[in-house]
């Protein structure tokens, strides 16, 4: 089962990995910080080592975004992102997991989750079963 | 011969080739890489160049001078290659060794056993079996399993790391351990079989065609344990359930359930075969879960029309079935039948204790959703069947569940 991973963060200065520019995470001690970042690394290591990463891209600053819209047959293009939120989609990844809590335990371990939020959802398939 | 005949008879050699491999080389690691070296180079070369004269022979020595090759390039293994070089006659990694063992039968089930170890996760034991005894290329298994070639070469290398960590050998487990591991075996394959089933039709005919492999290498366990009830009935499921195939789906993608299924389009030849394996195993063999599944199909598939279904026969095969492997998902097929027989309150009464274990999953939904409906009472019906279709992840299964709660909504 595919399942995507978003990375919503809201930094002072867009870079990445996001969470190291997080404030929250600047304001923790020099050990801590080095801790969080070697979890990180572990994950992806992890991930991608279990076979179990499909996919995953980090974003450009919101700033750069611009948004589609047709009304009444006439495109209308705004600068920024759809959603005016505060946190924005940082970045996503694809992981393909035995069960949904493999995935959200995945989601959990990404240093961004405990400064920003990482939300874990179902990727729809073509496969079905007759009833 | 064609194209198509040699993939066949590579895909038949390579579990025989790499277990000939293993024995003389015990890398297990190393030498499925070979053979999937050497198995790559013959579909290269033989079409045009030819037959050898023995295939086997031939796969086994290039395989063998890959994995010498190998050894020898790898300065930390230096001193394992001079120890192979040393005790290979030299003739016997240029040419067709003379005296080429006769890759047993039995090799053939201790790949799979090992390809299947517990210490695997069921995602690397599935891919290692489709590349180490199924003969498939990562590339083929990954477009199946609709993942990046990268991500599936990852399952397989780990797989192998981790049957090197666990210290199996390729040895057939200990007698204790024999009918335990067989089990494991077999829910791989159904596994596999499951996957290609459940795909629809359209872009996901490599996926489809993962059936038709899960039903080549059942057959093969089966000529390896002909005794073994429970490898008959996993084959004569398969069978019967993918004799429904061209039914099961509308030329759009739509489910089409059992009860709408054009009978006239179910393979005829896949289900004589399917009725006649589970009727000779039933009453000689020992029973067990696979054996009481296909003898479910096999009374779906002897009624003619839906009305004709003998529910009550199935029934006593969902009570067996229960005693056997108790979950909720037997339970939640086994109110159905009970719901046919008894009428739909008694099948919604079978269906009350499942909230617990169920309530996040669709299909209790579903089902509970088709005996309201059964009982006439289509409110309920209309929230039951919103509630699967918010649940499911499958599109198909979501939109027949939509169609289903329209059908019903004033």
């Amino acid at each position: 089962m595919k399942y995507l991973i978003m990375i919503y963060s809201n930094p002072e200065t867009w870079e990445h990995p996001m969470f190291l520019r997080h404030p929250d995470f600047l304001a923790l001690p020099e050990s801590e910080r080095a801790e969080l970042a070697r979890q990180g690394d572990a994950l992806f290591a992890e991930i991608v080592e279990s076979g179990e990463l499909v996919d995953g891209v980090a974003l450009a600053d919101p700033a750069t975004s611009r948004t589609a819209r047709v009304r009444d047959g006439a495109p209308a293009i705004t600068d920024g992102p759809y959603l005016e939120a505060k946190e924005q989609l940082a970045g996503y990844f694809v992981v393909d997991c035995e069960t949904q809590e493999r995935a959200t335990e995945i989601a959990s371990r990404f240093p961004d989750a405990r400064l920003g939020a990482v939300e874990v959802r179902p990727i729809m398939g073509m496969s079905g079963q007759e009833m | 011969m064609t194209t198509r005949d040699i993939e066949d008879l590579l895909r038949r050699l390579a579990p025989q080739v790499l277990a000939a491999l293993v024995r003389r080389y015990g890398n297990f690691e190393a030498a499925e890489d070979a053979v999937q070296e050497a198995l790559l180079a013959a579909a290269t070369r033989w079409p045009a160049g030819g037959l050898p004269d023995r295939p086997d022979g031939w796969l086994i020595t290039v395989a063998s001078r890959k994995l010498t090759d190998q050894f020898r390039s790898e300065q930390a293994s230096r001193q394992r290659a001079e120890r192979i070089a040393a005790g290979t006659p030299h003739d016997e990694l240029v040419a067709a060794p003379a005296d080429a063992e006769e890759p047993g039968a039995d090799d053939t089930l201790t790949l799979l056993l090992l390809c299947c170890h517990p210490s695997l996760t069921a995602p690397s034991q599935i891919a290692l079996t489709l590349r180490a005894v199924g003969g498939l290329t990562t590339a083929e298994i990954a477009k199946a399993f609709l993942v990046p070639e990268s991500t599936m070469a990852q399952r397989i290398s780990r797989a192998k790391q981790r049957i090197k960590a666990s210290g199996a050998e390729f040895h057939p487990p200990p007698p204790a351990e024999r009918a335990e591991r067989t089990r494991a075996v077999l829910h791989v394959l159904y596994l596999i079989f499951n996957e290609g089933y459940t795909a629809s039709s359209g872009p996901d005919l490599q996926r489809a065609e993962l059936t038709g492999e899960a039903i080549r290498l059942t057959r093969t366990v089966r000529e390896l344990l002909p005794d073994d009830g429970e490898v008959a009935g996993l084959l004569a499921l398969m069978l019967l359930i993918e004799a429904r195939r061209a039914a099961r789906t509308r030329p759009d993608g739509g489910l089409v359930p059992l009860a709408e299924q054009d009978r006239t389009r179910w393979r005829r030849a896949s289900i004589a075969e399917g009725i006649a394996l589970i009727s000779e195993t039933l009453p000689r063999a020992r029973l067990g879960p696979y054996q009481l599944q296909a003898a479910i199909a096999a009374v779906h598939a002897e009624a003619a029309r839906a009305e004709d279904t003998d529910w009550p026969q199935i029934l006593g095969l969902y009570r067996l079935l229960e005693d056997f492997d108790p979950n909720p998902i037997v339970t939640l097929n086994e109110a159905v039948a009970v719901a046919m027989v008894h009428g739909p309150e008694a099948g919604l009464a079978l269906l009350a204790p499942l909230d617990d274990q169920l309530s996040g999953h669709h299909r209790l939904h579903a089902v509970r959703a088709h005996l309201h409906e059964m009982a006439g009472d289509h409110e309920a019906a209309v929230a039951g069947y919103r509630t699967a279709a918010t649940l499911t992840t499958s599109i198909p299964e979501q939109q027949y569940l939509r169609a289903c709660a329209a059908r019903l909504t004033p």
